[in-house]
């Protein structure tokens, strides 16, 4: 696996050389790693356990892909932008839990929770950018202290309002079954059954696509994430577009947060931590830079789907789930190093 | 204040006075500072600065490193505000908050650190900001291919022939991306155009390309604030020249009043040469250059201008 992520042959860019043909444009784009990559270990599981390839393998592998692959649009967004999101994790669990625990304690209808979840979600997102832009501290430490602040509250607000460490079940409340239908429910195509996460995740990869590329907002994305003075000098709302990215994670995070809770009736309230890095991890495989400038939604899709058939893969393979963090060290690692050969490249003449 | 200056001072009074601007005999300057000065906290980083900027003319700031000259641009650029001082743009008395409030009167910068983003495309680079859209509502989209082809044609215009906008703004040379930025500048309708320092990083060859695009644009009745240690670079096409040294103006002359000698030796300053004369005699030994030194000191105090201040 490791020999097939490699960097894609850098030509010596002049800018008074000939046209690029269509293979170096293609090596050029932010997510080419991430897609040699995906291929490599697609065939290498492919092999190793024919199960693998059957429709309802791929689509228990998309499942996993698509909910670690919602956070990854809005988080790739966010580190296209420039920033880090570490509160992430938690935040989708936060969310959860407000809209659990919200109908459950005035007994409402579930869609009122869901509301307010979404509320909450906007605003956790609008406050880390705040403060972000208000202090100057780097997002690591800001959203540092968010992720902590946001794991205490969890574990607090949930004892303090249901009595224990899970939300108390919200399964007899009115509109439960209509929210679960929306956030939860399975569409059957050709006799394989697909989460409808995966339609969500598809949906969102496409939106973030479109706007990152083809919208005005795209391009100051791409602005205050490559140098936010230079934005600045231009005239581009680098405070609003800042915020703006916070609170499209806080919204991936809502919807996550949702599927999390329909899919079954309850959610844990000290779920969460640890998965920030694997929204990370996945935007990172998918070619987004850790400066902030440079990436793709579609990336991040693809190193959400590495990180799903690894996942998965391992399982059907019938090996040890134990090396499985390995490989996604090992695939981390790997997809830096392309990251970086391509940012050289890029400033070579700077 | 010597018999033997040959230069004179634009009487700030009369320029003030009856609103004429001495060359062009426009009633109202299109930018105009009077005694503009800039406190950070006790920090003094600009103090007592009168410039004007017209249509067609190019008003020169010169100064060396600390001079204040990075101040006085991010205050019309609308980076900073000046503490002291009046501001107006064509008649106008303005506080700048923002460089978006300044580009929307017209002043546009370009910055020493150039203000590209290098990761992005040219074309992305060039509309950055005003980006051209097409479509309605939520289907509003950026009209790429006319973003494209104006870009292109911008660039060659100003002489730079790019096959392909689509590359990263980073692997143009030093010159390309500057002209990049000035040509962006004249497109979306500057009135005024601040130049930082353009032809610092640059060779001879390039420092002359883009001296030609100051002149280009100075002809197309931009208003230019050219930014510069180099009176080299001033002089050829400059209309007027402001002086600043730590942080205050130390003349302000029009072309007709000074010579290139004349304010190469302002810049240098007599006292500094005649310091390091003294510093070689008593090292000892250096006989030749202390020769130099000291001749050039005398020139420089022949040629000099009294310094003044305008109280």
């Amino acid at each position: 696996m490791s020999s097939t992520v490699t960097a894609p042959h850098a030509p010596v860019v002049d800018e008074r050389v000939a046209k690029r043909n269509p293979f170096q444009k293609l090596m050029a784009r932010p997510e080419v790693g991430a897609l040699v990559g995906a291929v490599a270990l697609f065939v290498f599981f492919a092999s190793v356990a024919p199960t693998f390839t059957q429709p309802n393998a791929l689509a228990t592998v998309l499942y996993g892909s698509s909910t670690i692959g919602i956070m990854a649009v809005g988080v790739s967004l966010l580190m296209i932008g420039g920033e880090f999101d570490l509160s992430t994790g938690v935040a989708v669990i936060s969310s959860a839990l407000t809209a659990a625990l919200f109908s459950w304690y005035f007994s409402m209808n579930a869609w009122v929770g869901v509301g307010v979840a979404l509320v909450i979600s906007l605003a956790i997102g609008f406050i880390n950018g705040w403060i972000l832009i208000k202090t100057k501290l780097p997002s690591f430490i800001v959203t540092l202290a968010s992720f902590l602040m946001l794991t205490g509250l969890n574990l607090a607000l949930t004892r303090a309002v249901g009595g224990s460490v899970s939300s108390p079940s919200i399964a007899k409340l009115d509109g439960f079954e209509s929210a679960r239908a929306v956030f939860a429910s399975s569409i059957t195509i050709g006799g394989v059954e697909l989460k409808i996460t995966i339609f969500y995740w598809i949906l969102l990869v496409a939106v973030a696509s479109w706007v990152l590329l083809r919208t005005k907002v795209g391009n100051w994305i791409f602005a205050v994430g490559g140098d936010d003075n230079a934005a600045l000098a231009v005239g581009v709302p680098v405070t609003k577009t800042k915020i703006g990215l916070f609170m499209a994670v806080g919204f991936c995070g809502w919807l996550l947060g949702m599927h999390n809770l329909f899919a079954f009736d309850a959610v844990q309230s000290g779920e969460g931590v640890g998965n920030e890095f694997l929204y990370i991890i996945a935007a990172v495989i998918g070619g987004c830079l850790l400066t902030g400038g440079y990436g793709s939604a579609v990336g991040g899709a693809i190193g959400a789907f590495i990180f799903g058939m690894a996942n998965k893969g391992i399982v059907y393979a019938q090996w040890n789930p134990d090396w499985f963090k390995f490989f996604l060290g090992l695939m981390l690692l790997l997809a830096t190093i392309v990251n970086l050969i391509v940012k050289r490249r890029a400033d070579a003449s700077k | 204040m010597t018999e033997n200056s040959t230069a004179k001072h634009i009487s700030n009074q009369t320029l003030l006075a009856d609103e004429t601007d001495p060359l062009t005999d426009r009633p109202v300057h299109l930018l105009k500072l009077d005694k503009v000065a800039k406190h950070y906290g006790n920090i003094i980083a600009l103090t007592d600065v009168t410039m004007a900027v017209d249509n067609g003319r190019v008003t020169c700031v010169l100064g060396d490193n600390g001079a204040g000259k990075s101040t006085l641009i991010k205050i019309i650029a609308g980076r900073h505000q000046h503490t002291h001082g009046t501001f107006t743009i064509m008649g106008e008395e303005r506080k700048l908050n923002s460089p978006r409030e300044a580009l929307d009167s017209g002043i546009a910068a370009v910055y020493q650190d150039l203000a590209v983003v290098s990761l992005m495309p040219i074309w992305r680079n060039f509309f950055l900001g005003s980006e051209l859209t097409t479509g309605f509502g939520p289907f509003k989209r950026l009209d790429v291919a006319r973003m494209k082809e104006i870009t292109k044609k911008e660039l060659k215009d100003m002489g730079i022939d790019l096959r392909d906008v689509e590359q990263p703004i980073g692997q143009l040379s030093g010159g390309e991306r500057q002209c990049v930025a000035i040509a962006r500048a004249v497109y979306f309708g500057a009135k005024v155009l601040i130049l930082d320092e353009p032809t610092a990083a640059l060779g001879v060859k390039q420092s002359g390309v883009v001296l030609r695009y100051i002149l280009q644009a100075r002809d197309r009745g931009l208003g230019v604030i050219f930014i510069t240690h180099n009176p080299h670079h001033a002089f050829p096409v400059g209309d007027r020249f402001l002086l600043l040294k730590r942080g205050r103006s130390i003349g302000y002359y029009d072309k007709k009043d000074i010579t290139l000698e004349e304010l190469t030796a302002q810049m240098a300053g007599g006292a500094e040469l005649a310091e390091l004369a003294h510093e070689l005699e008593q090292i000892g030994g250096h006989t030749e250059q202390l020769k130099e030194v000291r001749a050039e000191a005398a020139a420089v105090q022949a040629d000099a201008p009294a310094e003044s201040r305008t109280v």
